[in-house]
């Protein structure tokens, strides 16, 4: 079997099992399923800027925060769920758009900076705005009707699909024309633009499909928890997050951004679970551990030479 | 006239943040590192001042000298045990590493201090001068005061030592500066060190002024951010300007846009900054 093929099996059995454990387990387990999922599509949101076109992009919580509040103010006046997620995506994507077209002259540290402020921004308006957002009081969405194993069950699935919507989309660049100039961009930004690649158009494109998916995200987590705050939806570790799930599952890679995420969400959750009290302060210490000793991604790291090293030591 | 009173609230708010933002911005100039612990490295140094003057009674302007060499020895240690190990990389290594440093310290101060609002209250307040019918604050007025000559100091340290001249080489070739035989990796340190002493420095001297809590450190940060891109990444006569620049922005936004939006305002001038003069108003310069 080739590469190619292992993966796509493996991908089918992955996606055979997520789908059959709402039948199987109870809503513990889909709950985190479905926080893995939304995460996974966050991280699969920044590879497109920041793992093909290497663009240090701290901008996913802005996103991810404007979705939720896009989505909510709408629900929350009557519009049907799923029209809601479609506002969400619009607004998300517009939204990056115009920012791409102001923000991606700037490169590097400047880059990071620009996008890590604008989440702050968006939090500051959001809670001004008491009117349409309920400012720092928060946001409550009408109630579903439903118990929460049919609650839990639709939101998984939902979820599913937009996991594997941006898995589809990833899979998609990667192979075209966009994916190929994305990577020239990131080699050589210059040198890609000599050559005649439209290295704006591209750049552009990828912010607002980075934008666009964690905007999507956001829209599905607001109707999912019902009620969304700014410093909730607007954490820079919503930012912060989908980076190290992508450097820990491989930049630029496809399966590399959602395995990443697993990974990482299960040692969030281990540690969650034991460290209450100290969990941001745990949290903290797992990050520096990550990037300190794994800093090209799990898929990268040489497990075959470390076993030789342990059996010839012996 | 009521202009004149926020032109002083701005001018002595301006050189608090000044000295906010002369370490993170030396840090980034040098290091290439966008330091997120920079806040946190303020909070514990206005803890020090708090603690100081509740536990001992030693005056906060005083505890700036203690703030800063705890602070910079932290500094010292962090740069040399964990940071030097990434920092060449990019930006996102570097950024989340500090970051990451952020939440253990932030979490460890939580643990420690609690999550209350806590300032010093001086007995003996130097009061309140009145010029016309402008207010000046005292104990404020000669906490700037104190910064501006912190600022000068640290001027004076890169201009005049072989340390400071040491700095200056290692930003602008680090690999000409370690082939004349300077310690690259023990110049980081002394870098992020001196950035380190600044914070707690300042912190010290905002504890007179502000209530601090554990988790005020990203408002502190997000200060620095815009101050540093105002004067210049790395320069400390920009670090300088851009803080009095900041200073009346925040004071004379406040007026016509409400406090409210103050961050916005600032953030807003941030990213035109960038685009339009993303060296600063002072530009590169060796100090």
């Amino acid at each position: 079997m080739t590469k190619a093929q292992t993966q796509f099996l493996l991908l089918i059995v992955g996606a055979a099992v997520l789908l059959l454990l709402p039948v199987m387990s109870g809503n513990y387990t889909l709950r985190l399923a479905t926080i893995m999922m939304m995460y996974a599509t966050l991280a699969m949101a920044w590879n497109f800027i920041g793992g093909f076109t290497g663009y240090p992009s701290f901008g996913i919580a802005a996103f991810f925060g404007l979705g939720a509040y896009a989505g909510a103010v709408v629900q929350a006046r009557g519009v049907p769920v799923v029209l809601a997620w479609a506002f969400a995506i619009v607004i998300g994507s517009l939204f990056a758009y115009a920012l791409g077209l102001i923000l991606l002259r700037l490169r590097g540290h400047a880059f990071a900076i620009a996008t890590l402020v604008i989440a702050e921004v968006l939090r500051e308006l959001t809670n001004g705005m008491t009117d349409l957002t309920g400012g720092g009081m928060g946001l409550n969405l009408p109630f579903f009707g439903w118990g929460p194993d049919a609650l839990g069950r639709f939101f998984f699935y939902a979820m599913f699909a937009l996991a594997a919507i941006t898995l589809a989309t990833t899979y998609i660049v990667a192979h075209s024309r966009l994916g190929f100039g994305l990577n020239c961009i990131k080699q050589n930004e210059d040198a890609a633009d000599i050559v005649g690649i439209n290295t704006t158009r591209y750049k552009i494109i990828a912010f607002t499909l980075s934008g666009g998916f964690a905007a999507a995200a956001g829209g599905l987590y607001a109707s999912w928890t019902g009620y969304i705050e700014p410093s909730d939806v607007y954490d820079i570790l919503f930012s912060i997050k989908p980076i190290l799930m992508v450097l820990l599952g491989g930049m630029g890679t496809i399966f590399g951004p959602a395995l990443g995420a697993v990974v990482f969400l299960v040692l969030d959750e281990i540690v969650w679970r034991n460290f209450l009290q100290l969990h941001t302060g745990i949290l903290g210490l797992l990050i520096v551990i990550l990037i300190l000793f794994l800093p090209a991604g799990v898929l990268s790291f040489d497990w075959r030479a470390l076993l030789k090293k342990k059996v010839s030591a012996t | 006239m009521i202009f004149f009173q926020y032109l002083v609230n701005g001018l002595i708010l301006g050189g608090l943040y000044a000295c906010i933002a002369t370490g993170f911005s030396l840090v980034w100039g040098v290091l290439s590192i966008i330091n997120i612990l920079h806040g946190s490295f303020i909070v514990l140094g206005a803890y020090i001042g708090i603690f100081s003057y509740t536990m001992l009674g030693i005056h906060p302007f005083v505890s700036v000298i203690t703030a800063g060499i705890v602070l910079g020895a932290l500094g010292y240690v962090v740069q040399l045990g964990i940071i030097n190990r990434v920092v060449a990389q990019s930006v996102l290594v570097t950024l989340i590493l500090t970051f990451g440093l952020e939440l253990m310290m932030n979490n460890a101060m939580l643990v420690a201090f609690t999550a209350d609002y806590r300032k010093v209250i001086l007995e003996k307040s130097l009061g309140v001068l009145e010029i016309g019918n402008v207010f000046i604050a005292m104990d404020r007025a000669v906490a700037t005061v104190i910064a501006f000559v912190l600022i000068f100091l640290l001027w004076l340290l890169m201009r005049l030592t072989s340390i400071g001249r040491a700095i200056v080489a290692v930003r602008f070739d680090r690999e000409a500066a370690s082939l004349m035989g300077i310690d690259v990796k023990k110049t980081y340190a002394i870098t992020f060190a001196l950035g380190g002493a600044m914070a707690g420095a300042a912190g010290s001297l905002m504890s007179v002024s502000f209530p601090i809590s554990p988790l005020s450190g990203p408002l502190f940060l997000s200060k620095a951010f815009v101050i540093c891109i105002l004067g210049g990444v790395g320069s400390v006569p920009g670090a300088a300007l851009g803080g009095l620049i900041f200073g009346m922005l925040e004071s004379f936004g406040a007026v016509f846009f409400g406090a409210e939006y103050a961050l916005t305002l600032a953030f807003i001038v941030l990213i035109i900054l960038l685009l339009v003069r993303p060296h600063g108003l002072l530009g590169v310069k060796g100090f």
